[in-house]
Protein backbone atom coordinates (compact mmCIF):
# COMPACT_ATOMS: atom_id res chain seq x y z
CA UNK A 1 0.00 0.00 0.00
CA UNK A 2 1.19 3.96 -0.88
CA UNK A 3 1.62 4.87 2.54
CA UNK A 4 1.21 8.35 0.96
CA UNK A 5 -2.26 7.52 -0.59
CA UNK A 6 -3.44 5.86 2.24
CA UNK A 7 -2.97 8.89 4.69
CA UNK A 8 -4.25 11.26 2.37
CA UNK A 9 -7.53 8.50 1.96
CA UNK A 10 -7.49 8.67 6.12
CA UNK A 11 -7.39 12.49 6.21
CA UNK A 12 -10.04 12.94 3.51
CA UNK A 13 -12.42 10.32 5.35
CA UNK A 14 -12.12 12.58 8.22
CA UNK A 15 -12.39 15.92 6.62
CA UNK A 16 -14.78 14.60 4.05
CA UNK A 17 -17.01 11.99 4.52
CA UNK A 18 -19.78 13.76 5.59
CA UNK A 19 -20.11 15.95 2.36
CA UNK A 20 -19.30 12.87 0.09
CA UNK A 21 -22.14 10.79 1.57
CA UNK A 22 -24.57 13.84 2.25
CA UNK A 23 -24.34 14.08 -2.25
CA UNK A 24 -24.85 10.59 -2.56
CA UNK A 25 -27.70 11.03 -0.41
CA UNK A 26 -29.29 13.52 -2.39
CA UNK A 27 -29.10 10.99 -5.18
CA UNK A 28 -30.21 7.70 -4.13
CA UNK A 29 -33.11 8.89 -1.22
CA UNK A 30 -31.18 5.88 1.49
CA UNK A 31 -28.84 6.26 3.54
CA UNK A 32 -27.82 3.02 3.14
CA UNK A 33 -27.13 2.96 -0.05
CA UNK A 34 -25.48 6.16 0.18
CA UNK A 35 -23.04 4.77 2.35
CA UNK A 36 -22.27 2.33 0.36
CA UNK A 37 -21.63 4.93 -2.55
CA UNK A 38 -19.54 6.78 -0.27
CA UNK A 39 -17.40 3.51 0.67
CA UNK A 40 -16.71 2.56 -2.15
CA UNK A 41 -15.36 5.92 -3.05
CA UNK A 42 -12.72 5.80 -0.29
CA UNK A 43 -11.87 2.60 -1.40
CA UNK A 44 -11.50 3.19 -5.00
CA UNK A 45 -9.53 6.32 -3.77
CA UNK A 46 -6.69 4.21 -2.24
CA UNK A 47 -5.96 2.44 -5.60
CA UNK A 48 -6.54 5.35 -7.64
CA UNK A 49 -4.75 7.95 -5.74
CA UNK A 50 -1.75 5.16 -5.50
CA UNK A 51 -1.58 5.08 -9.02
CA UNK A 52 -2.12 8.31 -10.31
CA UNK A 53 -1.51 10.39 -7.53
CA UNK A 54 -3.18 12.68 -5.08
CA UNK A 55 -5.94 14.70 -6.66
CA UNK A 56 -5.69 18.23 -5.71
CA UNK A 57 -9.24 18.50 -4.37
CA UNK A 58 -9.68 15.03 -2.63
CA UNK A 59 -13.36 15.94 -1.65
CA UNK A 60 -14.40 16.61 -5.42
CA UNK A 61 -12.64 13.60 -6.31
CA UNK A 62 -14.40 11.51 -3.68
CA UNK A 63 -17.36 13.44 -3.83
CA UNK A 64 -17.99 12.73 -8.12
CA UNK A 65 -17.19 9.13 -7.75
CA UNK A 66 -19.96 8.51 -5.34
CA UNK A 67 -22.49 10.34 -7.19
CA UNK A 68 -21.48 7.92 -9.76
CA UNK A 69 -21.98 4.99 -7.77
CA UNK A 70 -25.45 6.68 -6.49
CA UNK A 71 -26.69 7.41 -10.25
CA UNK A 72 -25.12 3.52 -11.49
CA UNK A 73 -27.59 2.24 -8.60
CA UNK A 74 -30.62 4.51 -9.63
CA UNK A 75 -30.09 3.15 -13.27
CA UNK A 76 -30.25 -0.27 -11.98
CA UNK A 77 -33.08 0.55 -9.84
CA UNK A 78 -35.25 2.42 -13.07
CA UNK A 79 -34.07 -1.29 -14.87
CA UNK A 80 -35.78 -3.16 -12.43
CA UNK A 81 -38.86 -0.74 -12.20
CA UNK A 82 -39.13 -1.43 -15.88
CA UNK A 83 -39.45 -4.76 -15.23
CA UNK A 84 -41.76 -4.84 -12.65
CA UNK A 85 -43.81 -1.73 -13.77
CA UNK A 86 -47.16 -3.07 -11.37
CA UNK A 87 -45.32 -3.37 -8.52
CA UNK A 88 -43.49 -0.16 -8.60
CA UNK A 89 -44.02 2.85 -10.63
CA UNK A 90 -41.81 5.45 -11.78
CA UNK A 91 -40.32 7.97 -9.59
CA UNK A 92 -39.47 11.05 -11.35
CA UNK A 93 -38.13 12.47 -8.10
CA UNK A 94 -34.74 10.09 -8.55
CA UNK A 95 -34.25 11.03 -12.28
CA UNK A 96 -34.88 14.53 -11.92
CA UNK A 97 -32.85 15.39 -8.98
CA UNK A 98 -29.98 12.81 -10.61
CA UNK A 99 -30.44 15.63 -13.48
CA UNK A 100 -30.93 19.02 -11.78
CA UNK A 101 -27.43 18.33 -9.90
CA UNK A 102 -25.33 17.46 -12.90
CA UNK A 103 -24.01 21.23 -13.13
CA UNK A 104 -20.08 21.77 -12.03
CA UNK A 105 -20.84 23.35 -8.99
CA UNK A 106 -21.68 20.27 -6.37
CA UNK A 107 -24.00 21.69 -3.46
CA UNK A 108 -22.69 20.77 -0.12
CA UNK A 109 -25.51 18.51 1.28
CA UNK A 110 -24.18 18.24 4.76
CA UNK A 111 -26.61 20.90 6.10
CA UNK A 112 -29.10 18.32 4.57
CA UNK A 113 -27.47 15.56 5.99
CA UNK A 114 -27.47 16.52 9.58
CA UNK A 115 -31.09 17.82 10.13
CA UNK A 116 -31.89 14.32 8.71
CA UNK A 117 -29.59 13.00 11.80
CA UNK A 118 -30.73 15.15 14.10
CA UNK A 119 -35.25 15.20 13.72
CA UNK A 120 -36.96 15.69 16.47
CA UNK A 121 -38.76 12.67 15.68
CA UNK A 122 -35.53 10.31 16.44
CA UNK A 123 -34.34 9.75 20.00
CA UNK A 124 -31.35 11.42 21.35
CA UNK A 125 -28.98 9.26 21.48
CA UNK A 126 -29.70 7.78 17.77
CA UNK A 127 -29.12 11.41 16.67
CA UNK A 128 -25.95 11.17 18.18
CA UNK A 129 -25.46 7.92 16.42
CA UNK A 130 -26.45 8.83 13.29
CA UNK A 131 -24.29 12.07 13.24
CA UNK A 132 -21.50 10.77 14.16
CA UNK A 133 -21.44 7.47 12.16
CA UNK A 134 -22.96 10.10 8.79
CA UNK A 135 -21.67 12.88 9.36
CA UNK A 136 -18.16 12.36 10.78
CA UNK A 137 -17.60 9.10 9.57
CA UNK A 138 -17.18 7.16 12.52
CA UNK A 139 -17.68 3.12 12.66
CA UNK A 140 -20.47 1.71 14.54
CA UNK A 141 -17.98 0.38 17.31
CA UNK A 142 -16.22 3.54 17.50
CA UNK A 143 -19.71 5.37 18.11
CA UNK A 144 -20.74 2.05 20.58
CA UNK A 145 -16.91 2.88 22.74
CA UNK A 146 -17.78 6.20 22.39
CA UNK A 147 -21.09 5.72 24.32
CA UNK A 148 -19.60 3.05 26.54
CA UNK A 149 -22.54 0.59 24.62
CA UNK A 150 -21.67 -2.74 23.20
CA UNK A 151 -21.03 -2.78 19.07
CA UNK A 152 -24.26 -4.72 18.84
CA UNK A 153 -26.73 -2.89 20.45
CA UNK A 154 -25.13 0.54 18.92
CA UNK A 155 -25.90 -1.57 15.58
CA UNK A 156 -29.34 -2.30 16.46
CA UNK A 157 -29.88 1.40 17.48
CA UNK A 158 -28.33 3.10 14.44
CA UNK A 159 -30.36 0.25 12.07
CA UNK A 160 -33.75 1.15 13.96
CA UNK A 161 -33.15 4.86 13.68
CA UNK A 162 -32.39 4.23 9.27
CA UNK A 163 -35.38 2.04 9.32
CA UNK A 164 -37.56 4.61 10.86
CA UNK A 165 -35.81 7.48 8.69
CA UNK A 166 -37.49 5.52 5.89
CA UNK A 167 -40.91 4.26 7.51
CA UNK A 168 -41.66 7.80 8.88
CA UNK A 169 -40.27 9.90 5.85
CA UNK A 170 -38.25 12.14 7.42
CA UNK A 171 -37.40 14.38 5.08
CA UNK A 172 -33.88 14.81 3.66
CA UNK A 173 -33.54 18.93 3.39
CA UNK A 174 -32.94 21.80 5.31
CA UNK A 175 -36.21 23.24 7.10
CA UNK A 176 -38.05 26.08 5.94
CA UNK A 177 -38.07 29.36 7.27
CA UNK A 178 -40.78 28.78 10.31
CA UNK A 179 -38.98 25.49 11.38
CA UNK A 180 -35.65 26.32 10.72
CA UNK A 181 -35.33 27.89 14.32
CA UNK A 182 -36.06 25.55 16.49
CA UNK A 183 -34.91 22.33 14.58
CA UNK A 184 -31.40 23.73 14.78
CA UNK A 185 -31.49 24.21 18.03
CA UNK A 186 -31.84 20.31 18.03
CA UNK A 187 -28.97 20.54 15.88
CA UNK A 188 -26.60 22.56 17.91
CA UNK A 189 -27.73 20.82 21.32
CA UNK A 190 -26.08 17.30 19.36
CA UNK A 191 -22.84 18.95 18.53
CA UNK A 192 -22.79 20.24 22.27
CA UNK A 193 -23.83 16.63 23.42
CA UNK A 194 -21.00 14.91 21.13
CA UNK A 195 -18.64 17.87 22.57
CA UNK A 196 -19.58 17.85 26.81
CA UNK A 197 -19.40 13.95 26.24
CA UNK A 198 -15.66 14.36 25.04
CA UNK A 199 -14.50 17.19 27.34
CA UNK A 200 -15.28 15.44 29.88
CA UNK A 201 -15.72 11.59 29.97
CA UNK A 202 -19.19 10.09 32.08
CA UNK A 203 -16.97 7.15 32.97
CA UNK A 204 -13.37 5.46 32.06
CA UNK A 205 -9.92 6.25 32.68
CA UNK A 206 -9.35 8.72 30.29
CA UNK A 207 -11.11 12.25 31.73
CA UNK A 208 -11.40 13.59 28.11
CA UNK A 209 -12.38 12.02 25.12
CA UNK A 210 -10.44 13.82 22.43
CA UNK A 211 -11.71 12.30 19.54
CA UNK A 212 -15.44 13.27 20.28
CA UNK A 213 -14.10 16.59 21.34
CA UNK A 214 -12.61 17.66 17.73
CA UNK A 215 -15.73 15.89 15.78
CA UNK A 216 -17.77 18.23 18.31
CA UNK A 217 -15.59 20.88 16.92
CA UNK A 218 -14.99 20.22 13.47
CA UNK A 219 -19.44 19.70 13.33
CA UNK A 220 -19.62 23.55 14.84
CA UNK A 221 -16.97 24.65 12.26
CA UNK A 222 -18.97 22.78 9.42
CA UNK A 223 -22.29 24.83 10.80
CA UNK A 224 -20.66 27.66 10.80
CA UNK A 225 -19.53 27.71 7.48
CA UNK A 226 -22.87 26.41 6.00
CA UNK A 227 -24.66 28.84 8.15
CA UNK A 228 -22.35 32.20 8.87
CA UNK A 229 -25.23 34.30 9.71
CA UNK A 230 -26.71 32.44 12.68
CA UNK A 231 -25.98 33.71 16.30
CA UNK A 232 -26.48 30.13 17.96
CA UNK A 233 -23.54 28.59 15.50
CA UNK A 234 -21.62 31.24 16.05
CA UNK A 235 -22.49 31.13 20.26
CA UNK A 236 -22.11 27.21 20.04
CA UNK A 237 -18.61 27.63 18.57
CA UNK A 238 -17.48 30.34 20.28
CA UNK A 239 -18.25 27.85 23.57
CA UNK A 240 -16.35 24.71 21.90
CA UNK A 241 -13.42 26.56 20.97
CA UNK A 242 -13.23 28.52 24.61
CA UNK A 243 -13.86 25.64 26.31
CA UNK A 244 -11.50 23.16 24.89
CA UNK A 245 -8.72 26.01 24.77
CA UNK A 246 -8.24 24.86 27.94
CA UNK A 247 -7.54 20.83 27.52
CA UNK A 248 -3.64 21.09 28.30
CA UNK A 249 -4.09 22.68 31.03
CA UNK A 250 -7.42 20.07 32.48
CA UNK A 251 -4.74 17.74 33.88
CA UNK A 252 -1.31 17.44 35.67
CA UNK A 253 1.82 15.47 34.33
CA UNK A 254 0.26 12.28 35.67
CA UNK A 255 -3.04 12.71 34.81
CA UNK A 256 -4.71 14.16 37.91
CA UNK A 257 -7.44 16.18 37.42
CA UNK A 258 -6.73 19.93 37.93
CA UNK A 259 -9.90 22.09 38.57
CA UNK A 260 -10.39 25.91 37.14
CA UNK A 261 -8.50 27.32 40.32
CA UNK A 262 -5.58 24.90 39.87
CA UNK A 263 -5.17 25.11 35.39
CA UNK A 264 -2.18 27.00 34.61
CA UNK A 265 -3.48 29.29 32.51
CA UNK A 266 -0.30 29.83 30.00
CA UNK A 267 -1.15 26.54 28.88
CA UNK A 268 -4.50 27.26 27.34
CA UNK A 269 -4.70 27.59 23.90
CA UNK A 270 -4.49 31.29 23.04
CA UNK A 271 -5.30 30.37 19.32
CA UNK A 272 -8.42 29.09 20.34
CA UNK A 273 -9.43 31.95 22.73
CA UNK A 274 -9.15 34.62 20.34
CA UNK A 275 -11.20 32.86 17.49
CA UNK A 276 -13.64 32.16 20.46
CA UNK A 277 -13.62 35.67 21.57
CA UNK A 278 -14.48 37.19 18.15
CA UNK A 279 -17.29 34.71 17.71
CA UNK A 280 -18.72 35.55 21.29
CA UNK A 281 -18.82 39.00 20.26
CA UNK A 282 -20.07 38.24 16.94
CA UNK A 283 -22.86 36.01 18.50
CA UNK A 284 -23.57 38.52 21.56
CA UNK A 285 -24.34 41.15 18.72
CA UNK A 286 -28.23 39.29 18.12
CA UNK A 287 -31.00 39.93 20.39
CA UNK A 288 -32.60 38.75 22.04
CA UNK A 289 -29.16 36.41 23.76
CA UNK A 290 -29.98 32.72 23.14
CA UNK A 291 -28.64 29.83 25.06
CA UNK A 292 -25.03 29.25 23.48
CA UNK A 293 -24.17 32.81 22.99
CA UNK A 294 -24.88 33.16 26.75
CA UNK A 295 -23.03 30.50 27.69
CA UNK A 296 -20.20 31.44 25.52
CA UNK A 297 -20.51 35.24 27.24
CA UNK A 298 -20.04 32.94 30.26
CA UNK A 299 -16.41 30.84 29.06
CA UNK A 300 -15.18 34.13 27.80
CA UNK A 301 -15.57 35.76 30.91
CA UNK A 302 -13.26 32.63 32.58
CA UNK A 303 -11.28 32.96 29.38
CA UNK A 304 -10.63 36.44 29.83
CA UNK A 305 -9.61 36.43 33.41
CA UNK A 306 -5.56 36.36 34.10
CA UNK A 307 -5.79 34.69 37.25
CA UNK A 308 -8.79 32.71 39.14
CA UNK A 309 -9.03 34.86 41.55
CA UNK A 310 -9.50 37.67 39.11
CA UNK A 311 -12.70 35.64 37.58
CA UNK A 312 -15.22 38.22 37.27
CA UNK A 313 -18.21 36.53 39.15
CA UNK A 314 -20.28 39.08 39.19
CA UNK A 315 -20.60 38.98 35.67
CA UNK A 316 -21.04 35.67 35.55
CA UNK A 317 -23.84 35.15 37.60
CA UNK A 318 -25.47 37.77 36.03
CA UNK A 319 -24.91 35.88 32.73
CA UNK A 320 -26.40 32.65 34.53
CA UNK A 321 -29.18 34.98 35.51
CA UNK A 322 -29.57 35.49 32.09
CA UNK A 323 -29.81 31.84 30.71
CA UNK A 324 -31.44 30.33 33.48
CA UNK A 325 -34.45 32.71 32.35
CA UNK A 326 -34.29 31.70 29.15
CA UNK A 327 -33.04 27.74 29.85
CA UNK A 328 -34.56 26.99 32.82
CA UNK A 329 -32.87 23.65 33.64
CA UNK A 330 -31.70 21.95 36.82
CA UNK A 331 -28.13 22.06 35.67
CA UNK A 332 -28.12 25.82 34.50
CA UNK A 333 -29.61 26.35 37.91
CA UNK A 334 -26.72 24.12 39.74
CA UNK A 335 -23.89 26.31 37.79
CA UNK A 336 -25.37 29.50 38.78
CA UNK A 337 -25.57 28.20 42.57
CA UNK A 338 -22.08 27.65 41.77
CA UNK A 339 -21.23 31.06 40.31
CA UNK A 340 -23.00 32.75 43.14
CA UNK A 341 -20.90 30.96 45.85
CA UNK A 342 -18.11 32.37 44.12
CA UNK A 343 -19.74 36.00 44.30
CA UNK A 344 -21.47 36.27 47.62
CA UNK A 345 -19.60 33.85 49.83
CA UNK A 346 -19.69 30.02 50.81
CA UNK A 347 -22.98 29.81 52.59
CA UNK A 348 -25.06 32.03 49.59
CA UNK A 349 -23.74 29.31 47.38
CA UNK A 350 -24.22 26.52 50.20
CA UNK A 351 -27.96 27.63 50.14
CA UNK A 352 -28.77 27.84 46.72
CA UNK A 353 -27.22 24.07 46.41
CA UNK A 354 -29.70 22.74 48.89
CA UNK A 355 -32.30 24.68 47.47
CA UNK A 356 -31.65 22.23 44.25
CA UNK A 357 -31.64 18.95 46.67
CA UNK A 358 -35.28 18.01 45.64
CA UNK A 359 -34.27 18.30 41.35
CA UNK A 360 -35.18 15.04 39.71
CA UNK A 361 -32.95 16.02 36.99
CA UNK A 362 -29.93 16.33 39.44
CA UNK A 363 -30.57 13.20 41.47
CA UNK A 364 -27.67 11.12 40.19
CA UNK A 365 -25.37 13.93 39.47
CA UNK A 366 -22.42 13.61 41.13
CA UNK A 367 -21.29 17.81 40.42
CA UNK A 368 -24.29 18.84 43.03
CA UNK A 369 -22.64 17.00 46.06
CA UNK A 370 -19.14 17.72 44.97
CA UNK A 371 -19.98 21.45 44.78
CA UNK A 372 -21.97 21.24 48.17
CA UNK A 373 -18.56 19.63 49.36
CA UNK A 374 -16.61 22.54 48.09
CA UNK A 375 -18.70 25.23 50.11
CA UNK A 376 -19.16 23.11 53.09
CA UNK A 377 -15.24 22.64 53.64
CA UNK A 378 -14.91 26.58 52.99
CA UNK A 379 -17.37 26.98 55.96
CA UNK A 380 -15.55 23.97 58.54
CA UNK A 381 -18.41 22.17 58.01
CA UNK A 382 -16.02 19.06 57.93
CA UNK A 383 -17.77 16.27 58.93
CA UNK A 384 -20.74 17.43 56.52
CA UNK A 385 -18.23 17.75 53.62
CA UNK A 386 -16.81 14.25 53.53
CA UNK A 387 -20.46 12.92 53.65
CA UNK A 388 -20.94 14.92 50.65
CA UNK A 389 -17.72 13.59 48.92
CA UNK A 390 -18.98 10.34 49.48
CA UNK A 391 -22.61 11.01 48.21
CA UNK A 392 -20.23 12.66 45.11
CA UNK A 393 -17.88 9.76 44.75
CA UNK A 394 -20.42 6.89 44.78
CA UNK A 395 -22.13 8.78 41.80
CA UNK A 396 -19.05 10.01 39.79
CA UNK A 397 -17.99 7.06 36.85
CA UNK A 398 -14.62 8.90 35.76
CA UNK A 399 -11.59 7.55 36.95
CA UNK A 400 -9.71 11.32 37.41
CA UNK A 401 -12.88 12.81 38.51
CA UNK A 402 -12.92 9.64 41.23
CA UNK A 403 -9.41 10.53 42.07
CA UNK A 404 -10.02 14.10 42.39
CA UNK A 405 -13.01 13.82 45.05
CA UNK A 406 -11.13 11.12 46.73
CA UNK A 407 -7.48 13.25 47.30
CA UNK A 408 -10.08 16.30 48.23
CA UNK A 409 -11.98 14.11 50.39
CA UNK A 410 -8.64 13.42 52.30
CA UNK A 411 -7.47 16.68 52.27
CA UNK A 412 -9.97 17.36 55.05
CA UNK A 413 -8.25 15.35 57.49
CA UNK A 414 -4.85 17.34 56.88
CA UNK B 1 -36.49 9.24 3.95
CA UNK B 2 -37.77 11.69 0.86
CA UNK B 3 -35.70 14.01 -0.98
CA UNK B 4 -37.91 16.87 -1.10
CA UNK B 5 -35.50 19.84 -1.51
CA UNK B 6 -36.48 22.86 -3.96
CA UNK B 7 -40.23 21.40 -4.48
CA UNK B 8 -39.52 18.53 -6.07
CA UNK B 9 -42.92 16.76 -6.12
CA UNK B 10 -42.68 13.21 -4.52
CA UNK B 11 -45.15 10.38 -3.75
CA UNK B 12 -47.49 11.43 -1.12
CA UNK B 13 -47.86 9.15 2.36
CA UNK B 14 -50.28 8.44 4.42
CA UNK B 15 -50.34 8.60 8.30
CA UNK B 16 -52.52 8.07 11.31
CA UNK B 17 -52.94 10.64 13.91
CA UNK B 18 -54.04 9.05 17.21
CA UNK B 19 -55.52 11.23 19.53
CA UNK B 20 -55.02 10.28 23.27
CA UNK B 21 -57.19 11.63 25.35
CA UNK B 22 -57.76 11.42 29.26
CA UNK B 23 -61.25 10.38 29.63
CA UNK B 24 -62.05 11.19 33.01
CA UNK B 25 -60.70 14.72 31.39
CA UNK B 26 -63.65 14.55 29.48
CA UNK B 27 -66.24 13.22 31.71
CA UNK B 28 -65.59 16.00 33.79
CA UNK B 29 -65.41 18.73 31.29
CA UNK B 30 -68.50 21.03 30.87
CA UNK B 31 -70.23 21.32 28.03
CA UNK B 32 -69.05 24.27 27.09
CA UNK B 33 -65.46 22.82 26.53
CA UNK B 34 -66.64 19.94 24.85
CA UNK B 35 -68.73 22.34 22.50
CA UNK B 36 -64.96 24.50 21.86
CA UNK B 37 -63.34 21.36 21.32
CA UNK B 38 -65.76 20.27 18.51
CA UNK B 39 -65.38 23.76 16.65
CA UNK B 40 -61.59 23.36 17.03
CA UNK B 41 -61.81 20.14 15.49
CA UNK B 42 -64.32 21.52 12.63
CA UNK B 43 -62.22 23.82 12.30
CA UNK B 44 -59.10 21.89 11.99
CA UNK B 45 -61.07 19.92 9.28
CA UNK B 46 -61.58 23.15 7.15
CA UNK B 47 -58.18 23.72 7.14
CA UNK B 48 -56.67 21.06 6.59
CA UNK B 49 -59.37 19.27 3.90
CA UNK B 50 -56.56 18.81 1.06
CA UNK B 51 -54.82 16.54 3.28
CA UNK B 52 -58.05 14.67 5.56
CA UNK B 53 -58.36 11.16 4.37
CA UNK B 54 -60.76 9.83 7.30
CA UNK B 55 -61.06 10.27 10.70
CA UNK B 56 -63.64 9.66 13.63
CA UNK B 57 -64.33 10.45 16.70
CA UNK B 58 -64.12 7.05 18.76
CA UNK B 59 -66.68 6.01 21.84
CA UNK B 60 -64.86 5.87 25.20
CA UNK B 61 -62.90 2.97 25.72
CA UNK B 62 -65.09 1.22 28.07
CA UNK B 63 -67.15 0.43 24.50
CA UNK B 64 -63.78 -1.23 23.58
CA UNK B 65 -63.00 -4.88 23.74
CA UNK B 66 -59.41 -6.19 23.02
CA UNK B 67 -58.80 -9.83 21.42
CA UNK B 68 -55.66 -11.57 22.14
CA UNK B 69 -54.86 -14.41 20.15
CA UNK B 70 -54.09 -17.36 22.60
CA UNK B 71 -51.20 -20.05 21.68
CA UNK B 72 -53.27 -22.80 21.46
CA UNK B 73 -54.60 -21.31 18.13
CA UNK B 74 -58.12 -19.57 19.76
CA UNK B 75 -58.77 -16.40 20.93
CA UNK B 76 -58.74 -14.29 24.15
CA UNK B 77 -61.77 -11.57 24.54
CA UNK B 78 -61.75 -9.07 27.37
CA UNK B 79 -63.43 -5.40 27.90
CA UNK B 80 -61.53 -2.71 27.38
CA UNK B 81 -58.74 -0.86 25.78
CA UNK B 82 -54.67 -2.53 25.72
CA UNK B 83 -52.96 -0.12 27.54
CA UNK B 84 -53.15 0.00 31.24
CA UNK B 85 -53.01 4.12 30.92
CA UNK B 86 -54.90 6.81 31.83
CA UNK B 87 -54.93 7.78 27.89
CA UNK B 88 -56.67 6.29 25.34
CA UNK B 89 -57.14 6.70 21.77
CA UNK B 90 -60.29 8.84 21.79
CA UNK B 91 -60.15 9.68 17.92
CA UNK B 92 -57.88 9.27 14.97
CA UNK B 93 -57.65 10.79 11.44
CA UNK B 94 -56.30 9.33 8.27
CA UNK B 95 -53.89 11.88 6.77
CA UNK B 96 -52.01 12.20 3.78
CA UNK B 97 -48.56 14.31 3.48
CA UNK B 98 -45.57 14.50 1.44
CA UNK B 99 -42.82 13.76 4.44
CA UNK B 100 -43.02 13.68 7.66
CA UNK B 101 -42.55 16.93 8.54
CA UNK B 102 -45.32 17.91 6.71
CA UNK B 103 -47.97 15.27 8.96
CA UNK B 104 -46.35 16.37 12.06
CA UNK B 105 -47.22 20.33 10.98
CA UNK B 106 -50.93 19.13 10.72
CA UNK B 107 -50.63 17.05 13.53
CA UNK B 108 -49.66 19.79 15.52
CA UNK B 109 -52.75 21.25 14.86
CA UNK B 110 -55.23 19.11 15.66
CA UNK B 111 -56.81 19.76 19.23
CA UNK B 112 -56.62 17.76 21.95
CA UNK B 113 -57.06 19.39 24.74
CA UNK B 114 -56.70 16.48 27.30
CA UNK B 115 -53.57 14.55 25.84
CA UNK B 116 -51.64 15.09 22.87
CA UNK B 117 -51.85 13.10 19.67
CA UNK B 118 -48.99 10.06 17.90
CA UNK B 119 -48.31 10.24 14.40
CA UNK B 120 -47.87 6.67 12.61
CA UNK B 121 -47.20 6.07 8.92
CA UNK B 122 -49.36 3.55 7.49
CA UNK B 123 -47.70 0.74 6.03
CA UNK B 124 -49.10 0.46 2.33
CA UNK B 125 -50.43 -3.01 1.19
CA UNK B 126 -47.96 -5.30 -0.04
CA UNK B 127 -44.83 -3.51 1.24
CA UNK B 128 -42.37 -4.86 3.69
CA UNK B 129 -42.81 -3.31 7.32
CA UNK B 130 -39.41 -1.61 7.99
CA UNK B 131 -39.40 -1.71 11.33
CA UNK B 132 -36.94 -4.43 13.29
Amino acid sequence: MDPAAAAAVAEAHRAEWGRVLAAAARLTGDLDAAEDCAQDAYAGALAAWAEHGIPERPGAWLTTVARRRAMDLIRRRDTQRARLPVLAGPDPAITAAGEADAGDVIPDDRLRLIFTCCHPALAVDARVALTLRLLCGLTTAEVARAFLTSEATMAARITRAKKKITAARIPYRVPGPDQLPGRLAGVLDVVHLVFTTGHTAPAGTALQRRDLAERALDLARMLRLLLPDDPGVAGLLALILLTDARRHARTDPAGRLLVLADQDRGAWDRGEISEGLALARQALQHRPYTRYPLMAAIAATHATAPRFEATDWAQILALYDQLAAIWPSPIVALNRAIALGQARGPAAGLAALDALAAEPQLTGYHYLPAARAEYLRRLGRLDEARLAYDEALLLAGNTTERDYLTARRAGLDA
Amino acid sequence: MTRGPDGEAGEMAEYVVFIWDDERSWERAGPATVEATMAAHREFMARNAAALRGGNRLHPSAASTSIRHTPDGGVSISDGAFAETKEVIGGYYLIEATDLDEALRIAAEVPAPFGGVEVRPVLPAGQADGIA
